[in-house]
């Protein structure tokens, strides 16, 4: 249970010894608090792919307090940022971000805070160069904590470690990157407007398109329309319309 | 607001109720719940010559209003839950009345029938065709009186509309037409026509990681039918005037309350988040609630709301736990009494809130079994915020955050009200002077 509020302190230099060790204190705490805040939002993002479509009211709150955080972190200088290196490989950064949120929840639980903070590294623009890569060593910086040596607040983040850690996750990337099997996603829309992989697929919850390709679908879908009623004709018919214009990309 | 005296009755239990309404006469309470059923309950005859004798609420009607399906395109399930029940006025015999799922709207059509016809000539009593050679005289069928059977039937299905969940509908004062409003857009649609709705308001940004602020509520001006409001994620309300454009992206008037920066957290924009916004009954006021509070905005000032009320102040020290435990996020629903005098709204651990505007009092009590016998006074509540804890206080982190009540209604007419606890249905009545 955390201390009344989470309000800032300002901490004003020697004016007063007291007001100074209690500002001492309070300023790692307030640091503390606010990791853990920013670890449990991570965490409660990721939880969103379940079997029902998220709510994407608490889902929009969330990602705002995770930004919120972020910019006073930014300001306070303790959010590390790593310049960006390829603006050329954005695009299959973007492509690659989302596609790993679209795993399923089993895949995702099997690792990684890393691939669900990633797909909001769009919204945190305070500097041009920042994109996926810097955000990573930011999650990396948020891993930091659960390490029971970085959890010395006193010092920094430790550059050298984040180095290693932010390696460690970018091979990750990369790994599924190369076990793509054929029929996954990226390859059918690889000329497919980049908009598709977007927030609104993260935060719908659509999940299983790595697994089921698009052919498959259609199929089900054929095999849907055989049935009973009208209003389920129509309803199938919408969505079949609804597949086409995705693949069309109006 | 019912002064001290208040006599009750539990009146159903089912599964978790998650909508409540009454009808414009206040004789018929709908509720919906989890399951996607609807259970009607009809207020019955007051017996003049029983003393003792109120208009108690018995079961009217039940029915399966929405079934659990799945979306194959996104391969996830579609609840069956009923988020909103709206009633028609109504115009002849039968009542209608709304209900939603996320993604469906069904009319429903509610029908008394208490007589069947007898004697009819070319089938016999079990139905069965006669042999038309066989009949040698004709006979006029009658009308028996039967046991009284209620039937519900769909009328209209207004599907397909929706991409996102549906959090609201509002019937129009047209009478024919209404709204229904998801996380991001706004439809309105015709009584009759189910297979084209307008949009009226669209919050979508082209590129979705932008997005920022969704809509929570929107209702329907009571009197002018060219007036609605919605509310949002980040506080604020916005009122729009159907005849100024077709796609009301533009608002007539914006209404926020400019924030309070001693009080600023991490949590500030999501306490702020607009659960539900109610026109008063006069028109001239709305009501807002967001996680700690009740506001009361006049339509004419968009600045400030004229009047606030605090809900459960005493959460806002614990918020960090209540985010960890999502409960940050529920969305509590608030409502007007008949003559706009009294406000109601839920808390935990089974407690609601009323507030009566102009005697300036509120107070607190329990929709419980435990807390209250039947016919009993309902005994206000208090929680102890610190310090030393008084007898029959209760103390903040004794309460039942698993013990919501989100759901709501108050009689249009007289001092009845109606509280949904989880999975029980709570009407209380006000004792007649």
């Amino acid at each position: 249970m955390f201390a009344r509020g989470i309000k800032r302190k300002c901490f004003d230099g020697e004016e007063d010894i007291e007001g100074t060790l209690a500002g001492f204190k309070s300023v790692p705490s307030y640091n503390l608090q606010r990791q853990s805040l920013l670890d449990m939002s991570l965490v409660k993002l990721q939880l969103c792919h379940m079997l029902v479509e998220p709510n994407l009211c608490r889902s929009v709150l969330i990602a705002n307090t995770v930004r919120q955080i972020q910019e006073e972190m930014t300001q306070d200088g303790t959010w590390q940022v790593i310049n960006a290196q390829n603006t050329g490989q954005a695009s299959l950064d973007r492509l690659v971000s989302s596609d790993i949120l679209c795993r399923s929840t089993k895949e995702q639980n099997e690792g990684k805070l890393v691939p669900s903070y990633s797909g909001f590294s769009k919204d945190f623009e305070n500097t041009p160069s920042q994109d996926i890569i810097s955000d990573l060593s930011t999650v990396t910086s948020v891993q930091a904590p659960r390490n029971p040596q970085s959890n010395n607040v006193w010092e920094m983040e430790n550059s050298q470690e984040n180095r290693g850690n932010f390696q460690k996750s970018l091979d990750q990337i990369f790994e599924t990157l190369e076990n793509k099997n054929p029929n996954s996603v990226e390859d059918l829309f690889s000329d497919v407007d980049n908009s598709y992989y977007d927030l609104d697929t993260v935060l719908t919850g659509m999940m299983n398109n790595t697994k089921m390709g698009h052919c498959d679908v259609l199929e089900s879908f054929s095999s849907q329309t055989t049935t009973n009623s009208n209003s389920n004709c129509k309803s199938d018919i919408n969505e079949l319309d609804h597949i086409v214009e995705i693949l069309v990309e109006s | 607001m019912p002064e001290g005296d208040t006599g009750w009755k539990r009146a159903f239990e089912a599964d978790i109720i998650s909508t409540v309404e009454f009808n414009y006469s206040g004789d018929l309470l709908a509720t919906g719940d989890k399951g996607g059923r609807v259970v009607i309950f009809q207020k019955e005859q007051e017996n003049k010559s029983r003393l003792h004798s109120r208009g108690e609420y018995n079961v009217y009607s039940t029915f399966q209003s929405h079934e659990p399906e799945f979306d194959y395109l996104k391969s996830l399930e579609i609840e069956e839950k009923i988020n909103k029940i709206r009633w028609l006025p109504q115009q002849n015999a039968a009542h209608f009345l709304l209900s939603t799922n996320d993604k469906t709207i069904k009319l429903w059509k509610i029908s008394e029938r208490d007589k069947r016809a007898e004697g009819y000539n070319l089938k016999d009593e079990d139905g069965r065709l006669r042999d038309p050679f066989r009949i040698t005289a004709l006979r006029v069928p009658i009308l028996k009186p039967m046991d009284l059977m209620v039937e519900a039937s769909p009328r209209r299905i207004f599907a397909n509309a929706h991409t996102y969940h549906i959090n609201s509908i509002s019937v129009n004062s047209d009478h024919e037409t209404y709204l229904s409003a998801d996380d991001l857009r706004i439809n309105l649609w015709h009584l009759e026509i189910t297979d084209r709705s307008f949009n009226i308001v669209d919050i979508k940004p082209v590129n979705m990681e932008e997005l920022t602020e969704v809509i929570t509520a929107a209702e329907f001006h009571p009197h002018q039918c060219n007036v609605f409001v919605y509310s949002s994620s980040k506080g604020t309300i916005r009122l729009c005037d159907m005849r100024s454009s077709a796609l009301c992206d533009r608002h007539s008037k914006f209404f926020e309350e400019p924030e309070d920066p001693s009080s600023r957290s991490f949590f500030s924009e999501i306490i702020s988040s607009i659960s539900d916004v109610k026109f008063s009954h006069s028109g001239r006021y709305m009501m807002t609630r967001d996680y700690l509070s009740v506001k009361v905005w006049d339509l004419n000032m968009e600045t400030r709301p004229v009047e606030t009320y605090q809900v459960h102040e005493y959460l806002r020290s614990k918020l960090c736990s209540l985010y960890e435990n999502d409960c940050i996020f529920d969305k509590f629903e608030c409502c007007w009494s008949g003559s706009d005098s009294a406000l109601m709204t839920g808390s935990y651990n089974n407690f609601f809130r009323m507030f009566d505007r102009s005697m300036r009092r509120d107070v607190t009590l329990e929709a419980s079994r435990e807390s209250s016998k039947p016919r009993a006074i309902l005994k206000p509540r208090k929680v102890c915020t610190g310090g030393k804890r008084k007898k029959d206080e209760i103390s903040v982190d004794s309460l039942d955050f698993n013990k919501k009540i989100l759901h709501t209604a108050w009689h249009p007419l007289d001092n009845i009200i109606a509280v949904a606890a989880t999975n029980n249905l709570y009407i209380f009545q006000d004792k007649a002077n």
